[in-house]
């Protein structure tokens, strides 16, 4: 009995190969849109994970020389010999043609387990690493080297701008530096019972191991990603639920006749529940596969913006992680089982002898669109409460799923009272029947429309806010960068002699001298700056009084960070307690991402008077010739390599990663459009059937088959369009709260909100594209159905 | 990525266990192969081979504490060398790297070090005779009176060996073949340190004496490369007598066995392929994986029936090469204790 | 006897408070008997149908089919007697559309495990389908989807025929054609027949009839 029935259920397939088709289709594109963003998601993690810095040279704490910039290579064997576990570095400037070049030399066999020295490959062993030398360079880096050294050069993304990397003994023969070093990184792991290092090392000094504090932004671009992710993931599962519907929706009678005939209730809903995981799973592995691709297809662009920004290497190949393998697989079955229960509900429940004429895709009949715009308010009025009261990460997601799925479900109802009001204007007839034509098809094509509102929402909503993110962060590069060199020293002692040099060398020098203190109860870092045209002119603040730089400048306010002000409850012109005696009030808020403890800045001589012991360990540099500059503090001044930072080149890599982001989403987004081009697509070629008998009287009064397939088309992008408009505010409103909240609530900054009209217009177009080319063929089908089968509509013969 | 590297330099030059465990089966191009008949010159063959592919000095040791706690201790360095020559510096193509244990009965700490020969980190000298790498010490004044140190994260020891007996050659004079297509090593032992000292453990210091055994071996190709691991008993019996035995377990199931029997006075008997003979009586899962706890141990010529128990089976060294390594016991027709090694169990 | 009813009520719930349909209705029909069930519309006789065939539950009072009370069977019983005992042909056909008329035909004895090859070719010969066997039902006229249903319903050999109208979608030639065609074969397979009918044309084709009004036999 359960073979027979089942062969009766699958026959339902084989007759209705498109509706096959779509299903596993939509369901196969829901799961890969899903996979491939987490496959993205989760490759980025890892590859962070797996390389936090390509030198280590921020996550190890480091022995440095305490005068000079080298280090005798018999004192790294003595410390070796004393049972220190750690490892030799030698740099120095590599002079090509090009200019000069950062060569790191490491020591393989001793570095610390989690330092990724070089990405080697296949085609490098350790005979050549070794001995015969080997150096690894970015691109650019290894054009410049080419001709300038002997050794074997191969290119490798994931090592550092400016830096070629090689074997210690190859550097040091390079650098000229035989038996010196620059370095020693510390293992964390230390063998038990050691001397201590003051008395065996008395000539070094250890550097404690520094935040590179990109993991928090890292955080941030891996947020947007998941809320991409979950934005797909709801596009997708409208598609599923719309084809699964349909297709129980279109075997109601069957169900019928076959519990006419004997078979139980339990069986046919036991058998179809089974029909529907084969279907999810095939569909799923296929969805996998396909995500796969397209996470391989992204992928270098990921890899490269985190490698770039974060300096995480990234290996070129996509692994398969069972993770998000087995999350695909989990998405479409339960993708699946969401929204086949209640159809599966609906059948349980049908009665036997109910009339069982398939409705399509029907979910908003007049009484339902009122339904679901109720449940829609609702939602609307349930968010507006969070956004008002709310508070916590959850919250600002659950604010985000209100916003999303009451403009989906309040869709058709807008769609509804749109056509009706056009109808109401109709002038000539033809135009009458096409407006209640169109409202007729409004249900049938709701679903499909509901994907689309989500993609095109998600869209608006994504690139906002990464174009908003990176108008920000160019701003904030443009602020803290501004000086084209930093300078950093361990010793304050020698800060005096290293300012005299800078000031003898350099256009401008902003010594940053800084405290960690705790003000209003937030642990914050006090900075005293020398107040200077580059701060007034390229600070911008988020809000400011009048003045902002003379009132510091005179020691009678100061400039707090924004995570500081919310933290401490306060805003501008709110007094602070700087320090025991001192109360400022504040000037002016300055954004600060990325940075956990808060900021406050005051002027140089008041820091001064404050901390009399600190002296400044940074310096900016202005200079209109970093590179010359920076050759004169190393060669003629003797300061090493290591402490001086090429911000303008930073400043550059940053920004070239924001365009590299800027793909990845930029394809992600056209992603998301074509699976709702395509659900609506399903959606149209599934109606085509049953609007042969609504075609066939207008058909009949006088109208071309010809003007009937124009006037579906003209259908198809009316609704678009309606959609998309309403998708343009629906996706700011998106990008708002991602903004204005999920970032606050996560990382305690705000991002301002920038508008990009040519940018929705241009979306605008694609969706409406995307809906006409969907539209483009049940419209040519209809154009092209045999008056034959418009005249059958007419012979009751059956 | 660095654990790449590393594979790559211990598993020297070879890629895969294809080619019998560690590499140790890669062929010998370049570098000098054992030949029959050595001639040893003492002390110089203390020290390192750099012409010869891998080299090793291997101490185990079986202690007792003051309340009769039995424990192991294993010292080891390796040399594997990336070209039959030494350079000075960095260029120095000679690896060293060296594995150090303690065993309890419920304990086993290990750890590892790594280095390059030529910049004075790791090595080997005959006159003072000292084997080292880092702070990690076998040295003295003779190859018969040395002091051993090593330090992990989590222990360290520093013992006191006395040798009181001759060098024991093993094979054909210390020509030791290790297959039935002829690979071979040189080969000697050490069997008749007499050690004190302490142990340093995370649960405080504890005194030791007890015996050791040193192995010392050096070969270009010591394995054929069907070759899959091998497993290797050294037993010091209450009689005096000593049994250096080892199974060379071929892929397809086969075995090569050799074995030396040492009486008390250092007079040995090496017998070739067949005569020792060992079965693992019980396995105990370790590291994922399942390895031999108690062996039947048996060399008919000499009257051997006895059975082998490991005294900690979890003693798996988890290091870049793992293996297996730890002292036992024996009881059966003799009773004693020693230390066995197996390698190759995946 | 193959069907007994006895002092069968049922009531429908409706705005105005349960709505009686049936009022107490008995009758019996024995091996090979053929009824004809008439009575105008809203009279009860479709719901009378559907409580014996165990496509509804009746109120009050007992139905047995052969022997086996109906009324008090779960859905599990009451799915297995219609896939084995009982017959139903529908006024609507209710043919699987994705199976051929060949799969339709044997689809019932196949659910009830009683698929007969030989008994199945009889019927389609019988009724003229032989020709249509690797067609689907919609390519078929409505008298051919009848017929079908008919041979599908005598193809699982049930001891009670239940038809609801059955030639009610039917021009009046096909309609006697096809009601001739039932008639014979049904009593030829020796099952009973309970036809529901509006047309006293054709309740006068059968051995006894009924007529049911305001849920009363009258």
């Amino acid at each position: 009995m359960t073979l027979t029935a089942l062969t009766a259920l699958l026959s339902h397939w084989r007759c209705n190969g498109l509706q096959f088709f779509a299903m596993v289709a939509g369901l196969a594109l829901a799961t890969a849109l899903w996979s491939g963003v987490q496959a993205i998601n989760s490759e980025a993690r890892a590859s962070y994970d797996a390389a936090a810095a390509t030198l280590g040279e921020g996550q190890f704490d480091q022995l440095l020389p305490r005068s000079g910039d080298r280090i005798d290579q018999s004192t790294y064997i003595a410390l070796r010999r004393a049972g220190l576990q750690i490892s030799p570095v030698i740099e120095g400037r590599l002079r090509t043609e090009e200019g000069g070049i950062r060569l790191v030399g490491l020591d393989p066999l001793t570095a610390p387990g989690t330092i990724a020295p070089v990405g080697m490959q296949e085609d490098a062993n350790l005979d050549d690493f070794l001995i015969r030398g080997v150096l690894f360079a970015a691109p650019d880096v290894a054009v410049a080297l080419d001709g300038a050294v002997s050794q074997r050069i191969i290119t490798d993304p994931s090592v550092a701008p400016g830096v070629a990397l090689t074997d210690i003994g190859v550097a040091q023969a390079l650098l000229d530096a035989d038996n010196q070093l620059s370095r020693l990184i510390i293992a964390t792991a230390q063998p038990m019972g050691l001397p201590d290092l003051g008395t065996v090392a008395p000539d070094l000094i250890r550097q404690p191991a520094q935040d590179a504090g990109a993991d928090r932004l890292t955080d941030s671009f891996h947020l947007n990603l998941t809320a991409f992710g979950f934005l797909s993931f709801a596009v997708g599962i409208f598609i599923v639920h719309g084809t699964i519907s349909l297709a129980f929706e279109q075997r109601r009678s069957m169900v019928r006749t076959l519990r006419a005939l004997g078979v139980p209730l339990t069986t046919l809903i036991g058998l179809m529940i089974s029909e529907l995981i084969v279907f999810a799973v095939l569909a799923g592995g296929i969805g996998v596969a396909l995500g796969y691709v397209i996470a391989a297809v992204l992928l270098p662009n990921v890899a490269a913006t985190l490698q770039g920004l974060y300096g995480a290497s990234v290996s070129g190949t996509l692994q398969l992680r069972p993770e998000w393998w087995v999350s695909g697989m989990a998405i479409a079955v339960l993708g699946t089982g969401f929204a086949a229960s209640g159809a599966l509900w609906k059948i349980a429940k049908m009665p036997l002898l109910a009339s069982a004429r398939p409705r399509a895709w029907a979910v908003a009949s007049g009484e339902t669109a009122r339904r679901l715009g109720l449940v829609a308010v609702t939602l609307f009025l349930v968010g507006g409460g969070i956004a008002i009261w709310g508070q916590g990460l959850t919250l600002a997601f659950v604010l985000l799923a209100c916003l999303l799925i009451g403009a989906a479900l309040i869709l058709p109802l807008l769609l509804r009272s749109a056509v009706t009001l056009a109808d109401s204007r109709a002038r000539s007839a033809m135009w009458q029947w096409f407006w209640a034509d169109t409202r007729q098809q409004v249900p049938g094509m709701s679903l499909a429309l509901m994907a689309l509102l989500l993609a095109t929402a998600a869209n608006v909503g994504v690139s906002t806010m990464v174009s908003s993110f990176r108008v920000t962060f160019v701003d904030f590069l443009d602020q803290r960068l501004a000086p084209e060199l930093f300078i950093r020293i361990e010793d304050p002692s020698q800060s005096p002699y290293v300012e005299a040099i800078l000031l003898s060398e350099a256009q401008d020098v902003l010594p940053l001298l800084s405290a960690e203190t705790e003000i209003a109860g937030v642990p914050t870092e006090l900075f005293g700056v020398r107040v200077g045209p580059t701060y007034r002119e390229n600070w911008l603040f988020l809000d400011e009084t009048e003045d902002v730089w003379d009132r510091v400048e005179t020691g009678s306010a100061a400039v707090v960070s924004e995570q500081f002000a919310r933290r401490a409850g306060l805003w501008i012109e709110d007094p602070v307690i700087v320090a025991p005696g001192l109360t400022l009030p504040i000037a002016a808020i300055v954004a600060d991402y990325g940075n956990p403890l808060g900021q406050a800045l005051i002027s140089e001589p008041l820091f001064r008077s404050l901390y009399p012991d600190i002296q400044p360990l940074s310096f900016g540099v202005r200079t209109s010739d970093p590179t010359a500059l920076r050759n004169t503090l190393t060669d003629a001044h003797g300061l090493p390599e290591s402490a001086i930072t090429d911000q303008s080149r930073i400043k550059a890599f940053s920004l070239g990663v924001f365009e590299r982001t800027f793909t990845v989403t930029g394809a992600l987004n056209v992603l998301t459009l074509a699976v709702a081009a395509f659900a609506i697509l399903m959606s149209l070629l599934t109606l085509a059937s049953i609007r042969v008998p609504q075609l066939a009287p207008a058909w009949a009064l006088g109208l071309t088959r010809r003007t009937l397939g124009q006037l579906e088309l003209l259908r198809a992008v009316v609704l678009a369009m309606v959609t998309t408009v309403l998708a343009i505010p629906l996706g700011l409103m998106l990008a708002w709260v991602l903004l204005s909240y999920v970032n606050v609530e996560a990382f305690g900054w705000k991002l301002p909100l920038y508008l990009f009209p040519s940018h929705y217009a241009l979306l605008t177009l694609f969706a409406l594209l995307a809906a006409a080319l969907a539209a483009l063929w049940p419209a040519i089908r209809l154009a092209r159905t045999p008056p034959s089968d418009l005249l059958k509509v007419f012979a009751n013969d059956r | 990525m660095i654990g790449k590297l590393l594979c790559l330099v211990l598993l020297l030059p070879a890629q895969a266990l294809a080619q019998g465990f560690a590499g140790l089966g890669t062929d010998a191009e370049g570098f000098a192969v054992p030949t029959p008949n050595p001639a040893f010159d003492f002390p110089q063959d203390h020290a390192a081979h750099p012409d010869y592919r891998i080299e090793w000095w291997y101490l185990t040791a079986n202690l007792t504490g003051p309340d009769g706690t039995a424990y192991g201790v294993q010292w080891t360095l390796f040399r594997s060398a990336l070209a039959p020559e030494t350079r000075g510096g960095w260029a120095d193509p000679q690896v060293w790297f060296a594995h150090a244990a303690v065993t309890t009965p419920d304990q086993h700490l290990v750890a590892e070090r790594i280095a390059r020969g030529g910049v004075g980190q790791a090595g080997v000298t005959s006159q003072p005779f000292e084997a080292w790498i880092d702070d990690w010490q076998m040295a003295g004044s003779s190859f018969d009176d040395l002091t051993l140190t090593a330090r992990g994260n989590a222990f360290a020891y520093d013992l006191e060996l006395a040798a009181n007996g001759p060098l024991v050659f093993h094979g054909d004079n210390g020509f030791s073949v290790k297959s039935a297509q002829g690979q071979a090593s040189y080969y000697y032992s050490q069997p008749y340190y007499e050690v004190s000292g302490t142990l340093t453990l995370p649960q405080g210091d504890v005194p030791v004496t007890g015996a050791a055994w040193l192995d010392r071996e050096w070969s270009s190709q010591p394995l054929a490369d069907t070759q899959s691991g091998w497993d290797w008993f050294s037993l010091s019996f209450d009689t005096g007598d000593k049994l250096m035995g080892f199974l060379l377990r071929e892929d397809e199931g086969a075995s090569f066995s050799s074995a030396t029997w040492i009486e008390a006075d250092g007079t040995t008997t090496s017998y070739a392929d067949g005569a020792f003979a060992a079965q693992p009586l019980e396995w105990s899962e370790v590291a994922g994986r399942d390895v031999p706890s108690r062996w039947a141990v048996q060399l008919p010529d000499k009257g051997i029936n006895v059975t082998v128990d490991v005294l900690n089976p979890k003693a798996w060294m988890a290091l870049s090469i793992p293996y297996w390594e730890g002292p036992v016991t024996v009881q059966g027709s003799h009773t004693g204790r020693g230390y066995l090694e197996m390698t190759g169990y995946e | 006897m193959v069907l007994i009813v006895q002092d069968v009520t049922k009531s429908f719930p409706s705005a105005e408070g349960s709505v009686p349909v049936l009022r107490g209705v008995s009758l019996s029909l024995g091996r090979g008997e053929t009824l004809a069930l008439t009575g105008e519309s809203g009279s009860g006789k479709s719901t009378l149908l559907h409580l014996i065939g165990g496509l509804d539950r009746a109120d009050t009072g007992s139905i047995t089919v052969d022997g086996r009370e109906v009324t008090t069977m779960n859905d599990t019983d009451r799915a297995a007697l219609r896939r084995s005992d009982v017959g139903v042909i529908f006024q609507q056909f209710n043919l699987i559309p994705s199976l051929t008329v060949e799969a339709n035909i044997g689809f019932q004895a196949r659910l009830a495990g009683a698929f007969d090859a030989g008994h199945a070719q009889q019927l389609s010969k019988a009724l003229g389908l032989t020709e249509h066997l690797n067609k689907y039902p919609e390519a078929l006229s409505g008298g051919q989807q009848q017929r079908v249903a008919i041979a599908r319903t005598l193809t699982a050999r049930p001891k009670l025929v239940l038809a609801d109208e059955p030639t009610g979608n039917l021009d009046e030639a096909t309609a006697s054609e096809v009601l001739g065609q039932m008639l014979r074969l049904v009593r030829e397979t020796g099952a009973a027949l309970l036809m529901v009918t509006h047309s006293s044309s054709v309740a006068r084709r059968m051995e006894r009839h009924v007529h049911l009004s305001q849920g009363h036999v009258v």
